[in-house]
């Protein structure tokens, strides 16, 4: 391979190629040999690159320095500047409102598929869910018979733990882990269940699986039953999932008749049973000991912790509780070994993440990458930028519980670690991308009504306080606040994450904390001056 | 179908099932397959669906084998169709409206011509 | 809090079948009241209590999981229920349209049945159908995309 010194990326998205991209490319292309670089300088165009106030623009690198909008009459300049004498062009720089420069990968990554490395939805949207031929034909149930017949627990546990496979809930637990707490605990009846109360907002990942492939998620749940010695399992799915119910209803009954649930499963000594409970409506079921609860049958409230689960769950008996997607996981890590899947993601986040992409973009829909890949990169690669060329103001992670996400913080790779470094929360994988017409106090005060209608009611810090914090948006929103309403609201998200009870609770303040440490001048805005600076919130009500 | 007992049999099912599948592609069957997850069917898959069946009824098509899959995870295209004739790969199309669908089954199904303009590639 | 009233012998059925499906047991309080709930439309006073006795649980615990679940309703309903999805994505791509046309064409506030019986209007959390957003759903049928010109029409197609 020849050594390159520099990389120069041309955008190519329909505007770019609109305002002459083209030419800009092709006198980029003269220039450099005029000036004898072309043996030292690689030159690309690269389709959208997610930001589209300045196109089109030329990116160039290791300097990382944007240039834009470029005409075929800076080509000379910027040549001879920057790849000639070796200085920036300062008066063609793009102003560098959100670029902070990391999209190195952007031109190896062009053209690849929407989602190229599918693990967990490998075979959702390609079979036909209600044929259990489909699933076979596709690999199905061979992980569960190899490990039957040709491993003992313990093995499929190490197996796991050594995958590095992490919960994809939320929490992000080591799920090796997890199973060797339950393994261990001696007792004659011990449960397994998948947890499919998938209610965060902007997450539908696992209805997609339940939908797409219920299959995979029975045999992860049989796998998971033999690691940690249950012969009892259950999956809760949320009521409002009717089409992924009945899906799994004939799913199970398929199995059932071939033998793969039942008695002596691959003509082992290995039993297992598995049922369907349907929620009934109560975000707060996703919560593993409130989920405990409600297949108990009673309200869905959490429970005091420890003990755990893991010891002490449902009918007070050893329950491993693992989310979908970490399960549609164990099937193919346990058919390919651990060292395949630590080939995808980062080092202490092996794998994939399954993303939603939402909102103000050109494409929506559902994506699954390796771990560690960058905001930036989602919206431009797999979003196809924004919709309209509008401007990125923010991205909200993870539903409602996840973080308000600036546009500064859009090149840190979307792992546990360096997302919990920043500060902010990867969530459940939903990724709620807004132009500069979302005004931030609106969203928060969405996001606080989604937490006061869901609050259990069980401990009274979230009770209340996610109804004043709605209040206090509110009166932000209509004009009617103070500057100490801040001050007031802050205290309260503090109070909210340290008194709360579940999860729930402590994540309702997160959104308050966000929009005050980012987007501070916005917020006061609408008190100081009485407008909202994205012309959404109703301020009239003001009295200055 | 039968009981499975042990990995040997797993190997025997997947085989005899992958040779059925051969030899109906090799038959040149058609088949017809709308993605109907929730999203799709929020789109209009079904009034899809509909317009599907009651197309290859109406003009006798025959050798159509319309199927179902789940939610592919491109929910800005829905509801999207995919069609295999025989051994040839598979084509997929997004915003499949009745009209659409209508238009799939006379061009590229009776007569072989894929609809371009619908086409998304995955 | 109210719970509404039936007097009929529909009640006494709809429990019974309930029970007969899901056994008499404490742990199947929910798959009860929620297939006594889809039968009747709602949850009356008479059904709890008949739950109640036959499961040998207080009423007051029948009532506080009939009044924690959002699928269970202790209030007669319209014969149409509409869910509007009230989360954030479906918030900034347009839903705030489309709830204002909703409330207005029908005459109603969140939560309200209107006087003929015909319709309710719910608010819901996320439905998971987001890519699709903005999206209501009337009884079972789901509509995504939506805009609020097509909202009358969509009303249209039920009596």
């Amino acid at each position: 391979m020849k050594t390159i010194r520099s990389m120069v990326l041309v955008s190519s998205d329909p505007i770019s190629l609109q305002r002459g991209a083209q030419g800009v490319f092709d006198r980029l292309q003269a220039e450099i040999k005029t000036y004898g670089l072309d043996e030292e300088v690689s030159l690309a165009m690269i389709g959208d690159v997610g930001r589209h106030d300045a196109l089109p623009l030329v990116i160039v690198y290791p300097e990382a320095a944007v240039y834009g909008p470029v005409t075929v009459e800076d080509v000379h300049t910027l040549v001879e500047e920057h790849l000639y004498k070796g200085r920036i062009a300062v008066d063609l720089q793009a102003s560098n409102r959100e670029l902070s420069g990391k999209i190195a990968w952007l031109n190896t990554r062009k053209g690849t598929l929407p989602a190229e490395q599918r693990i967990v939805l490998r075979r959702a949207g390609i079979i036909d869910p209600t044929n259990i031929e489909d699933y076979i034909l596709h690999d199905g149930y061979t992980a569960l018979g190899k490990a039957l017949t040709e491993s003992t627990p313990t093995q499929v546990i190490d197996e796991i733990k050594k995958s590095g496979l992490r919960g994809r809930g939320g929490a992000g637990f080591p799920t090796g882990t997890k199973w060797g707490f339950v393994a261990k605990e001696k007792s004659a009846k011990k449960y397994v269940i998948c947890n499919a109360d998938e209610s965060e907002p902007g997450t539908f990942k696992d209805r997609l699986i339940l939908e797409g492939d219920p299959h995979s998620i029975i045999e992860a749940l049989a796998l998971a039953a033999y690691a940690v010695g249950a012969d009892e399992g259950y999956i809760y799915i949320r009521g409002e999932y009717t089409l992924a119910q009945e899906r799994f209803k004939l799913a199970i009954l398929q199995a059932k008749e071939m033998g793969f649930l039942g008695q002596n499963i691959f003509g082992t000594a290995f039993n297992f049973d598995l049922h369907i409970h349907s929620g009934a409506g109560a975000y707060i079921c996703g919560e593993e000991t409130a989920l405990l609860e409600s297949i108990e049958g009673k309200r869905g409230q959490p429970r005091t912790r420890p003990p755990f689960p893991t010891t002490h769950g449902l009918f007070g008996k050893p329950t491993l509780v693992n989310n979908v997607e970490t399960l549609a996981n164990v099937p193919p890590i346990l058919l390919n070994g651990a060292t395949w899947y630590r080939s995808f993601g980062t080092l202490s986040s092996p794998g994939t993440k399954v993303y939603t992409i939402l909102g103000n973009v050109n494409v929506t829909g559902l994506i699954e990458v390796p771990m560690g890949i960058t905001l930036r990169e989602v919206i431009a690669i797999y979003a196809k930028g924004m919709k309209g060329g509008e401007n990125f103001k923010m991205a909200q992670t993870g539903g409602s519980s996840g973080s308000i996400i600036p546009a500064s913080l859009q090149d840190t790779p979307m792992d546990f670690d360096s997302f919990g470094k920043a500060g902010v929360a990867l969530g459940s994988g939903a990724l709620l991308i807004c132009n500069e017409d979302t005004c931030v106090v609106d969203l928060a005060k969405v996001l606080l009504n989604f937490f006061r209608t869901e609050s259990c009611g069980k401990c009274f810090p979230c009770r209340i306080g996610t109804q004043r914090a709605w209040e206090m948006l509110d009166a932000i929103a209509s004009g009617r606040a103070t500057l100490k309403t801040l001050d007031q609201l802050m205290e309260l998200s503090t109070n909210l994450y340290n008194l709360s009870y579940c999860g729930l609770g402590q994540t309702a303040g997160t959104p308050l904390k966000d929009i005050l440490t980012h987007f501070r001048a916005e917020v006061e805005a609408h008190i100081r001056l009485g407008v909202c600076p994205a012309g959404v919130c109703n301020t009239k009500e003001a009295v200055h | 179908m039968a009981t499975i007992k042990s990995l040997d049999d797993l190997t025997r099912i997947r085989k005899e099932v992958l040779e059925k599948r051969k030899a109906k592609a090799a038959a040149g069957q058609i088949e017809v397959i709308v993605g109907m997850g929730t999203c799709g069917i929020a789109a209009g898959a079904r009034d899809t669906m509909k317009a599907i069946l009651e197309d290859i009824q109406n003009n006798n098509r025959v050798g159509i084998v319309v199927k179902q899959t789940g939610c592919i995870g491109l929910c800005e295209k829905e509801p999207i169709v995919q069609v295999v004739i025989g051994n040839q790969p598979m084509v997929n199309y997004g915003k499949v409206t009745p009209g659409v669908a209508r238009q799939i089954l006379a061009d590229h199904v009776a007569d072989g011509k894929v609809v371009q303009n619908h086409v998304i590639l995955l | 809090m109210p719970v509404a009233t039936m007097k009929s012998n529909k009640v006494q059925e709809a429990v019974n079948a309930a029970i007969d499906r899901h056994g008499v047991t404490r742990d199947e309080l929910i798959p009860i009241l929620n297939q006594v709930n889809q039968a009747l439309g709602f949850l009356p006073a008479e059904a709890l209590s008949e739950i109640s006795q036959r499961l040998k649980e207080p009423r007051s615990s029948v009532l506080g999981v009939a009044s924690f679940y959002h699928m269970l309703s202790t209030k007669p309903r319209g014969r149409h229920v509409i869910q509007f999805c009230e989360s954030a994505p479906c918030h900034v791509v347009g839903g705030r349209e489309v709830w204002e046309t909703l409330q207005e064409s029908l005459k109603l506030a969140p939560e309200e049945t209107s006087p003929d019986g015909k319709w309710t209007l719910v608010t819901t959390s996320c439905l998971g159908i987001c890519g699709v957003g903005p999206v209501i759903i009337i009884d079972e049928d789901v509509y995504g995309n939506l805009t609020a010109d097509k909202i009358p029409d969509i009303l249209a197609r039920y009596s």
